[in-house]
């Protein structure tokens, strides 16, 4: 209190306000009500209401308690199986355009007398990396993007909301953070910054910590690689993609679960208290636009994505090289980081390799997968075949994968740190350095504890 | 600027998408609505950007900016958060109320749901009480007509005492004769009688007593009406921007308020 003048002002506001018959509040209130009622009764009018009964008969099935959650589940299959299934062979198509070409300017450079050392970098390691980063990742984008975009466009994220409401109220967040975590499926940054929409400061704290649990799309061409090459075999071919979409979907509810049980925990313990109520309008269901939609998801989210990734993947390739040519002893430096990250790695199903590729892929998750295959190659090329099978061959026979490695590493990818942009994103909207690095940590540490777990168990 | 009367000139009058060059921009028109009306598309269709627009309420959570220009008039329009109301202390809310009351916006947008205008004008007549210069923008009228709506927006705007013109944004339909409206309004061309409660004699005086303490405690202040009838209701916020100075402040800085806004937000919104 500290303007005097103020003071006085507010008394005399209060004097009045005794003046005035009891609920003035309920009768401004009120008076807003009855006249927005008076107007819009003369302003509009109604005739039939098939179209509002479709909209409310849909609403009963895909919101009800039985269907609701299946049929989600349903749907993300549905879009992981069309992109498991559309992007195989345009993959393995660009990557061995991309190969034949890094084949060809490599000669040329050679013949015209260039020092092995440029061409290497250049070539074998710089336009490598983003050979593989654009060959693995694009076709998934282009296929996942717009589909998502569709189910946003069409409405039916406040429905998720709506569906998953009642598991996120019992572990203390907030309903809404079901939006933001569809959002993380994009991006996991995004997603983040959609937890404005949360309003309580605990709840919208909650929200960015687990927003992280979700597979980004920078993480998802890894999790479908791995289930297309190990888990599709495991069936007869004619069902090996849907088996492939059910092990992403898996991985996913995983993610899911573990957000609960994220919050459920924080929410108890560092971040006490309850979850709040909220009102979730559904919207109508719009037929979504076309273009709208393509112009969306292939600028906005997919060529976004895809930029980052080539801007990460150029230096990380060109660290790979180097990490591969440089040669103390013996052997190369990649072969000596390795080696020594090997024990770690072996103790949660993984390897060395594995942990260094996670290491040089920390600006971006995406280039993870081209990191892996980069290193294991190292000098060494790659067949002009670049099919799937050549890239199990690689892992399983040359580098002692099984089974246990790639449910680890899906299991790892799903849980592990945030990428880097994401980090700085935390932080952005936290201004807190403490709850960063536990936003940082927390899903690392996760991530060891739960490979170890299935390590041991295997 | 009521040489300019818009019966005649609209003939050439074009719009202009100006995307983000925000720079000697004319007027200010601000944005508001529910969520999920369609703010964000009709911000696009205007400026040209790309601001994401999504078929969830909340989507837009920052505020975003942009410019237009019509009849060689530049406007900046200010795309405010999806908001049912002005008067809890949510954070949406209050950068919606903070912007209409001391952003001075030449002219206020605020798009109706033309499926749900009962509970579209709820906020309406909350908007119509801090400023009157304001034009209703009934939009989604093509999902109207597929649910056998039919919306009178002469009608609407005979009661509301501003103009209301019909559009589907999606499309563009009608956005020609929104943006003479604005234009009229955002000049002063157009004389407005906004609807405001009336309330008891009791009322009025307590009013008429209060405005004239306000103005002279934060002089300047652009809606001293606005703070006097959220006194009276006891809204604790307002009581505490009045005796901690905050009002003053936010008074004594809205011109520099709106320009440091300007250039953060304009980044954000072309993400």
């Amino acid at each position: 209190m500290s303007n005097p003048n103020a003071v006085a002002v507010l008394q005399r506001a209060a004097e009045l306000r005794a003046t005035l018959t009891g609920q003035f509040r309920d009768e401004t209130v009120k008076s807003i009500y009855a006249e927005a009622e008076r107007i819009a009764g003369r302003a509009s009018h109604h005739s039939g209401t098939a179209r509002y009964d479709f909209d409310q008969r849909i609403d009963r099935i895909v919101t009800s308690p039985i269907f609701g959650l299946p049929i989600m589940a349903l749907l993300l299959a549905i879009v992981f199986w069309l992109t498991v299934a559309g992007a195989n062979v345009p993959s393995a198509m660009l990557a061995s355009g991309f190969f034949w070409f890094e084949d060809q300017a490599a000669a040329v450079f050679t013949n015209f007398g260039a020092p092995w050392w440029v061409t290497g970098f250049i070539w074998h390691g710089v336009f490598r990396g983003l050979a593989w980063v654009i060959s693995v990742m694009l076709p998934p984008m282009m296929i996942f993007f717009p589909l998502f975009t569709v189910l946003e466009d069409l409405g039916y994220l406040p429905r998720v909301a709506f569906n998953l409401d009642f598991l996120f109220s019992r572990a203390g967040a907030h309903g809404k953070q079901a939006l933001t975590m569809a959002m993380g499926f994009g991006c996991n940054a995004a997603g983040i910054i959609s937890t404005r929409v949360i309003d309580s400061p605990r709840e919208r704290l909650v929200a960015i910590l687990t927003n992280n649990f979700v597979p980004c799309n920078g993480r998802f061409p890894t999790l479908i690689l791995l289930a297309t090459i190990f888990v599709g075999p495991l069936v007869p071919s004619a069902v090996a993609s849907i088996a492939a979409a059910g092990t992403v979907v898996g991985v996913v509810l995983i993610g899911v679960v573990v957000t609960l049980a994220v919050s459920w925990v924080l929410s108890r313990t560092v971040l006490k208290g309850q979850a709040s109520a909220f009102t979730l309008e559904l919207p109508p269901y719009r037929r979504p636009g076309i273009l709208r939609i393509l112009y969306t998801s292939i600028i906005d989210r997919t060529l976004f994505v895809l930029w980052r990734a080539v801007l990460t993947a150029a230096p990380a390739g060109a660290v790979i090289w180097l990490l591969a040519n440089i040669f103390v002893g013996d052997v190369s430096l990649a072969r000596h980081i390795s080696n020594a990250l090997n024990p770690l790695g072996h103790a949660i199903g993984l390897d060395g390799v594995i942990l260094l590729a996670y290491i040089i892929a920390i600006p971006a998750n995406e280039i993870v997968v081209p990191t892996l295959l980069m290193v294991y190659l190292g000098t060494g090329m790659m067949t002009d075949d670049v099919s799937l099978e050549e890239i199990k061959r690689l892992l399983v026979t040359e580098h002692g994968w099984t089974l246990l490695t790639a449910v680890n590493l899906m299991l790892f990818s799903l849980l592990h740190n945030p990428c880097a942009t994401t980090i700085i994103t935390m932080y952005k909207e936290t201004l807190s350095l403490k709850w960063t690095v536990v936003g940082t940590l927390m899903p690392l540490g996760l991530a060891f504890l739960v490979t170890f777990i299935v390590a041991s168990i295997w | 600027m009521s040489a300019h009367d818009c019966g005649s000139c609209s003939i050439n009058a074009e719009l202009a998408r100006m995307g983000v060059s925000l720079d000697k921009v004319d007027r200010v028109v601000a944005l508001a609505g529910n969520p999920n009306t369609g703010k964000s598309t009709l911000f696009n269709a205007l400026t040209g950007l790309k601001q994401h627009t999504g078929n969830w309420p909340g989507k837009t959570v920052t505020r975003a900016e942009g410019a237009f220009a019509f009849d060689n008039v530049r406007y900046k329009l200010v795309d405010l958060p999806g908001t049912y109301s002005l008067l809890s202390a949510s954070h949406d809310e209050e950068i919606a109320r903070d912007f209409l009351l001391f952003g001075h916006p030449d002219a206020t947008i605020v798009v109706v749901d033309a499926t749900a205008i009962e509970r579209n004008l709820n906020l309406v007549l909350q908007v119509l009480e801090i400023t009157s210069r304001v034009v209703i923008a009934v939009n989604l009228m093509d999902e109207a007509k597929r649910k056998n709506i039919e919306v009178d927006v002469r009608s609407l705007s005979r009661d509301l005492g501003v103009p209301a013109v019909g559009i589907t944004a999606r499309t563009g339909d009608g956005i020609h004769g929104l943006l003479e409206a604005v234009a009229g309004v955002s000049s002063g061309s157009v004389h407005t009688e906004p609807l405001r409660i009336k309330g008891t004699p009791e009322f009025q005086r307590a009013i008429s007593e209060l405005v004239p303490l306000i103005e002279s405690l934060a002089p300047g202040v652009p809606n001293a009406r606005w703070i006097a009838i959220r006194l009276l209701d006891g809204d604790a916020e307002v009581e505490q921007a009045l005796s901690s100075g905050r009002l003053v402040d936010l008074v004594a800085s809205q011109q520099e308020t709106a320009q440091r806004f300007s250039a953060k937000i304009s980044l954000q919104g072309t993400q």
